[in-house]
């Protein structure tokens, strides 16, 4: 009875999001306010009915309901309770409906906090993230029933895939797809935008904590996924350039460049029409990602048993949105004109060059990711594009980028004056020069150009990030004289340097090494030896193991002991790796058990990486100064700013 | 200089540096560029030797053997039509095993054994990559006789 109730709650849910879309824009198309009125309530009505019906989903879970195929499928009554609930979005149909439900909070969190927007353009907004609601339900109601029911029903659940059956990786779905869901948000303003035939530098005051907001989960997300494959799936790889991730990570380059170009939007009103396009661009690339991801035409984790017709119906989707919100782009973005002018050495510039090499790195990382699936489907030669292209070409643009990026922050909007910008960034400059060359010599013993670079690179970027701060309260004197949004970016971009940092030193300085260990014998990295003791037996409460017992030594010092295990899961019998790892900020020591080789010997990886915590670090200090940003007094002003106001805004900040 | 000549200079530097940018990209594309093969492509000598590519098939079941207490370990991959021996030093996949469809990245030797340096298994037991499914079905539908 309680599946049932679920599906139905969702076919409810998905005429509300039908009625919202459509009594909103066709409200605001005619000017009808008691039509737009329906907009709010029938949202919160879809985001009753959604709820209800993942609750139920996840009710069926609870109780090992296996007379529902998915739970069948994706479930154990053996599995943990906290994991029957992520089994919920273990696998196609449910992480659907976790996506339908983000989409729906966004949703009654732009109803709650657009009252203050003028009534027509909150009511296309909303009307827009209906259409794009009711899109995904139709999905999940014609290909992805999550309720079916299984005749006859399983006596036993299959049990979720044990590789997924970890903390990181249970958060990282809702956390990501808060994240892609997001820039929904950011579309639909653009959409609304266009669809008024106006946008000035107030639209992008209100679009700005939205995208902002939404990036700093796709922020967090992407991280969870790269610490989860690091300690749990890549046998110490953090980042694979495996089309997954780069799915990932391609709306975040889009949007990283849409939240700066916003920044000359509504401080300086240029840049409109690649705003919009940008906005479009971010949210395309998250449905694009949904594709890659869902369709099947991709080998990995994250592709569950795919059926034609669900990439079918969402390059369907993806077209029509792509093609409806370009078509109306190409006419409606002409009429956006922006007014003022910039001098070459200005923030525009810095910003302009900040969103050119955004978007080159993004289009080589889509070319890379596209090309090998395009020659696949039109039957030519099976290929694939290795990692080294993707890490070589993601450098061209991204040196520059943050090279211009330490001077840059720091210009005046319209016209800035080189010399003086030059001498504001000196200590940084001098800084990053001389880490450079010593750190890696006198910490690592040895350096290397491309180390050096990104040394440099890292410093400059950390050391210049707080210069605006402290020029601030120097002048005042008062820690509240830093405004949040100034606050949020040095933090921000303190937060790059810091995984910039990270990369470098790992890249540049870990150690890793496979070896047959018998008893007592052991392997080096770094300075570290790793003696092994041998294994034992041991059963989890889903799984068995054998568990290895390894000594880590610092010369004559015990460092730590570390456990890595091989597991068997119980249902699914799949043997599992999981790695041992003595953590902290300075270094990683990684280790994990290959297999009994025999002669009494198991084979062993050891790792020593240096500062990779910082890699995870930085991000999470990226994702956390977007919200200090987010949270600027600004955005949360009631009324429209005058245009006056508006400049001398514009000037302080 | 006139600022036109500045305006032009710098916009030169720019598509310089642009022209630069894309022939290092295209450069790293093509050579990163990574052919698929099936053991019946290499057995008819499709395959190059001394350059890396992708091998697919199934692992023939008895044929993985490894030297005791080491890491070398050797395995024969098969599109049910031809045989491929695949030599690879390294800890294998938690998904490697016989019978089971797997990718091997590496060179093929003058010898005509395939010199791994990586190999991949997926992450489900009753999973085929793609590649190999359709070696498989290729080689299936070779009329030319068997080795």
């Amino acid at each position: 009875m309680i599946p049932e109730l679920g599906h139905f709650a969702l076919i409810l849910a998905f005429c509300l999001a039908l009625a919202q879309a459509g009594f909103a824009l066709t409200g605001a198309h005619w000017n009808r306010v008691a039509w737009m009125n329906v907009a709010r309530p029938a949202a919160a009505g879809q985001f009753v009915f959604v709820a209800l019906s993942f609750g139920c989903l996840a009710w069926a879970f609870l109780h090992n309901d296996f007379t529902v195929a998915y739970v069948a499928q994706n479930s154990n009554s053996a599995l943990p309770a906290p994991y029957k609930v992520a089994a919920v979005w273990g696998a196609h149909e449910g992480s659907l409906l976790l996506w339908v439900l983000v989409q729906a909070i966004w949703t009654i969190a732009v109803c709650a906090l657009s009252r203050s927007l003028p009534h027509r353009f909150a009511a296309r907004v909303i009307g827009v993230l209906g259409l794009v609601s009711a899109g995904f339900m139709l999905f999940a109601l014609a290909t992805s029933n999550a309720f079916e029911r299984l005749v006859p029903a399983a006596v036993e659940g299959r049990d979720l895939n044990p590789i997924l059956q970890d903390p990181a990786l249970a958060i990282h779905p809702p956390v990501l797809y808060t994240g892609y869901v997001g820039f929904s948000v950011a579309f639909a303003f653009a959409i609304a935008a266009m669809l008024e035939g106006h946008l000035d530098s107030a639209w992008a005051r209100w679009t700005r904590p939205w995208t902002t907001g939404a990036w700093c989960f796709l922020t967090v997300g992407i991280a969870l996924g790269s610490w989860w494959a690091y300690y749990e799936l890549g046998w110490g790889g953090w980042w694979f350039w495996d089309a997954v991730e780069n799915a990932s990570f391609m709306p975040w380059l889009a949007g990283t460049a849409l939240i700066h170009s916003l920044a000359v939007t509504e401080k300086r009103g240029l840049f409109k029409s690649w705003t919009l396009l940008l906005a479009i661009t971010a949210f395309s690339l998250s449905l694009l990602g949904t594709f890659l991801v869902r369709s099947g035409v991709l080998i990995s984790v994250h592709a569950f048993a795919s059926d034609p017709a669900r990439g079918k119906y969402i390059l369907l989707f993806l077209g029509t949105t792509i093609g409806i919100a370009l078509l109306l782009y190409a006419w409606r973005a002409p009429r956006l004109k922006s007014e003022a002018g910039f001098m070459p050495v200005s923030r525009e510039t810095f910003l302009l060059a900040n969103n050119v090499l955004l978007i080159v790195a993004m289009a080589l990382i889509l070319l890379g990711t596209l090309y090998p699936l395009f020659l696949d489907y039109f039957g030519l030669v099976k290929q694939s594009v290795g990692p080294p292209y993707f890490e070589f070409v993601f450098l061209i643009p991204m040196i520059p980028l943050v090279l211009l990026l330490g001077a840059g922050m720091h210009a005046a909007w319209k016209r800035a004056d080189a010399s003086e910008l030059l001498r504001f960034v000196r200590v940084p400059l001098v800084l990053a020069l001389i880490a450079a060359v010593a750190v890696p010599w006198l910490v690592y013993g040895r350096n290397t150009v491309l180390t050096a670079v990104g040394v440099l690179a890292a410093v400059w970027v950390m050391a210049s990030a707080w210069l605006a701060p402290i020029s601030r309260w120097r002048q005042k004197r008062r820690l509240d004289a830093v405004p949040r949004a100034v606050m949020g970016m040095s933090l921000a971009h303190f937060g790059l340097g810091v995984f910039i940092l990270g990369v470098t030193i790992a890249k540049s300085f870990s150690v890793e090494q496979d070896i047959p260990l018998q008893r007592a014998q052991s392997a080096h990295a770094g300075a570290y030896e790793f003696v092994f003791q041998g294994v034992e037996p041991r059963k989890g409460p889903n799984y068995e193991a054998t568990r290895g017992t390894i000594e880590v030594r610092h010369g004559e010092d015990m460092v730590t002991i570390l456990h890595p295990e091989k597991r068997t899961y119980l249902v699914q019998r799949n043997p599992m790796t999981e790695s041992d790892i003595d953590a902290s900020l300075s270094r990683d020591l990684y280790v994990a058990l290959g297999e009994d080789v025999g002669n009494n010997a198991w084979s062993v990886r050891v790792q020593y990486k240096p500062l990779v915590r910082l890699i995870w670090l930085g991000a999470l200090l990226m994702a956390c100064g977007g919200l200090v940003a987010v949270s600027d007094r600004r955005y949360r002003r009631a009324t429209v700013v005058a245009p006056e106001a508006a400049r001398s805004l514009a000037q302080e900040a | 200089m006139t600022p036109r000549r500045q305006r032009m200079l710098a916009v030169g530097v720019i598509l310089a540096g642009v022209a630069i940018a894309v022939a290092f990209a295209l450069k790293a594309f093509r050579e990163n560029l990574m052919m698929f093969y099936a053991p019946t492509q290499v057995a008819s000598g499709e395959a190059p030797v001394g350059h890396p590519f992708r091998l697919g098939g199934l692992v023939t079941i008895g044929s993985v053997q490894r030297v005791p207490g080491e890491l070398d370990v050797s395995f024969v991959l098969t599109d049910l039509k031809h045989d491929i021996k695949v030599a690879y030093s390294g800890i294998l996949p938690d998904l490697f095993r016989e019978g089971q469809g797997i990718i091997a990245h590496g060179t093929l030797g003058t010898d005509g054994v395939f010199h791994a340096d990586e190999v991949l298994a997926k992450h489900d037991e009753s999973y085929t990559p793609p590649e190999v499914e359709g070696a498989l079905k290729a080689a299936r539908e070779d009329p030319s006789p068997p080795k």
